[in-house]
């Protein structure tokens, strides 16, 4: 078998979706005959027609909620967003729209849609291509969030946004798009979402994160191995809702809790899981939870970025710090 | 310099306001008497409608009511043009249209009376819901016309946005979008000439609002929106013409809101009495009453019975809706999603459980 990268896998997870369920459109700007500026679309159009991949019109609004029109219709459009930084527009549609729409009507239309974006830093883009606003989406009801952190991840996510009969937006780290390629059997099999993935076994201390920062966060976990630390590492991979038994779970056992995320740290996700855990579990609790995150600033251009993004030693000293305590 | 493109703008009236045929030509459902007449009836029931609810929100048995007072001809025009398979987005006050289609005039009452089940309303499944956000609902006009051209369906996709609405970035885009795919979609705008306080006249510097289809490469029309004739005209043409794959229109209905905005609303701070009255004059009902008693197709015997049966309805319609209750609690997270989250759960647990002492 060979090995892909996430953006392969995105396109394969998209194929097989449109190959097997005519009600799948994949629609975006670029995502045609260029194939996505990422190239997540490549191919598709050339394979399955205009008609299934469609270029639309450069406007964000309107590709989230021509796609909440589609939806209620009984379509499955899977809609693109070329950055990160251009999503705002959307976020009109899906917070008062994608959300809503089940809830308001009872059931009686629905929309199963999924809002791809890129996401994150880490791959010198311009002004406005590097945000982390996953969660923006989070604090939205009706929605889930997906975030994934590996090919195969990305792949058996990807096809249980697009079966599942409500609106997910999936945020792709771009960093990783093309990083540690992996093995991925597309046989359409999904992932199932609402769930963590634990990555690493150990007692002695819990790592949450998700996206590209589960990379730092292993590498993290694998040096301190080293010293003897045995590190529990969980893929929160569905960011909302969140998968808290599994963390909980950890918790209990390490009676230590890191959480790693790159988005900025006031109100971020990090922030729920830390009040969730100090709810549900503080007399498990034998340090201060730690929050490792970006700060509380816009995304700088990339010459600052790696300064801004949580680096493997960043992470390493918040595990230091919950060890120590 | 020389004129490399040039554009205009048609208007379309049939009936003035005196009740006058102002061409020779009617359009052929307005040659069937019983045609119009149901159109009529149906307009008359509107108008009731619509003095009985803004008395519910007076009395402190409705919430905030967004009255429909001087469009009934823009509204019902719309849904009489229509068909069932056709799918409707409105904003906010196109109860006419609604109840051409089948919604119950209880079911727009849950929703001003503070009940989400209004939304799962009676007529056609896939009708949308109001969209309160301004302009928002041409986004999903424009992408359920998407699915019903990619689908081969011979379905139109029919939104109404107000003249505040044109001036959002969601109006320009949803244009932009059915024009560059032609689309079978009709976006109406109903000009009122008011958005809440903001006359037309500082919205835009438009001579016409339908001449901004013109920037979406699309055709835009002008109709008397008061003319229930016309109206209905206009839009059995552009859906006819969305219909067999000739693409989307923009259809501007010129009317007035006689009344406030929102029951929340005084459009004494802001409006000229005078010009109020005008409107008055010229608003819809009258016009077509007046054509008919003219042509001998109605009398004041006639109208007198259907105002009372009008009013015998509504009174139905007000007792369903006070009898509908609170709805139980657990449905404000029972259609979250289609499978309930384990988190939200326990949050339903805990509110079921609140909700037992507020009884």
């Amino acid at each position: 078998m060979a090995k892909v990268a996430m953006v392969e896998a995105i396109t394969q997870a998209l194929a097989y979706e449109l190959e097997h369920d005519p009600a799948v459109v994949v629609l975006g700007e670029d995502v045609g005959v260029n194939g996505g500026v990422f190239r997540a679309t490549s191919g598709l159009q050339q394979r399955f027609g205009k008609q299934r991949v469609m270029d639309t019109p450069l406007a964000e609004a309107l590709i989230a909620g021509m796609s909440i029109g589609m939806a209620a219709m009984g379509m499955k459009p899977v809609a693109e967003i070329q950055f990160s930084g251009f999503i705002y527009p959307a976020v009109d549609q899906m917070i008062n729209h994608a959300g809503r729409l089940r809830t308001r009507t009872r059931g009686r239309l629905h929309v199963p849609m999924v809002l791809r974006a890129p996401s994150g830093g880490g791959i010198h883009a311009p002004e406005h291509h590097s945000e982390s606003n996953e969660a923006l989406f989070a604090h939205m009801p009706g929605i889930r969030t997906v975030m994934p952190s590996s090919p195969a991840r990305a792949y058996g996510l990807l096809l249980a946004a697009i079966r599942d009969p409500d609106p997910v937006v999936f945020l792709e780290p771009t960093r990783l798009y093309r990083m540690n390629k992996q093995e991925v059997e597309d046989n359409g099999e999904a992932l199932p979402l609402d769930t963590c993935f634990v990555l690493r076994e150990g007692g002695d201390v819990t790592l949450v994160s998700w996206g590209a920062m589960i990379h730092e966060t292993l590498q993290a976990a694998a040096k301190l191995a080293e010293q003897g630390v045995k590190c529990e590492v969980i893929d929160l991979a569905t960011v909302s809702p969140i998968d808290f038994e599994t963390i909980l779970e950890s918790v209990e056992k390490t009676g230590r809790l890191v959480i790693i995320h790159e988005a900025p740290k006031n109100c971020g996700v990090g922030a729920e899981i830390a009040a969730t855990v100090a709810e549900k579990a503080i007399y498990s609790l034998k340090a201060p939870i730690e929050r490792v995150t970006g700060y509380d600033i816009p995304m700088p251009l990339f010459k600052l970025e790696h300064d801004y993004m949580p680096s493997v030693e960043r992470v390493m000293q918040g595990i230091r710090k919950a060890l120590e305590a | 310099m020389k004129t490399v493109a040039s554009f205009e703008i048609k208007y379309q009236q049939h009936l003035d306001p005196e009740g006058h045929l102002t061409q020779k030509k009617l359009p052929k459902f307005a040659e069937n008497r019983d045609e119009l007449l149901k159109m009529y009836r149906m307009m008359s029931f509107v108008r009731v409608f619509d003095t009985k609810s803004i008395a519910l929100q007076r009395t402190g048995q409705l919430g905030t009511y967004a009255s429909c007072l001087g469009h009934e001809a823009t509204h019902v025009g719309i849904g009489a043009a229509m068909q069932p398979e056709d799918a409707f987005f409105p904003m906010y006050r196109e109860y006419g249209a609604q109840f051409w289609r089948g919604v119950k005039p209880h079911e727009v009452l849950l929703f001003w009376g503070g009940d989400e089940r209004g939304n799962n309303f009676s007529g056609p499944q896939h009708d949308f819901a109001w969209a309160v956000p301004i302009a928002t609902q041409f986004h999903h006009a424009a992408g359920a016309a998407l699915a019903f051209k990619l689908r081969g369906e011979k379905r139109v996709a029919v939104s109404v946005i107000g003249d505040g609405g044109t001036s959002q970035g969601d109006f320009y885009e949803s244009l932009n979008a059915a024009g560059a795919y032609q689309l079978p979609v009709v976006f109406v705008i109903s000009n009122n000439q008011w958005a809440i306080s903001v006359p037309l006249s500082a919205q835009t510097a438009c001579a016409t609002l339908a001449q901004k289809a013109i920037a979406g490469g699309i055709e835009g029309i002008q109709v008397d929106g008061n003319d229930i004739i016309a109206v209905r005209d206009i839009m059995e043409y552009a859906l006819d013409k969305a219909r067999t794959g000739k693409g989307p229109t923009l259809v501007e209905a010129l009317t007035y809101r006689i009344s406030d905005h929102t029951t929340a609303d005084d459009a004494t701070r802001y409006r000229d009495k005078h010009e109020v009255d005008d409107a008055k004059k010229k608003e819809p009902l009258i016009r077509i009453r007046k054509y008919l008693m003219d042509s001998g197709a109605w009398d004041q015997q006639q109208e007198d019975k259907l105002l009372a049966e009008c009013a015998a309805q509504m009174d139905t319609e007000v007792q369903l809706y006070k009898d509908a209750g609170k709805p139980p609690v657990e449905s404000m997270f029972d259609h979250m999603f289609a499978n309930l989250p384990e988190s939200l759960v326990a949050q339903r647990d805990a509110a079921v459980a609140e909700g037992q002492h507020h009884g």
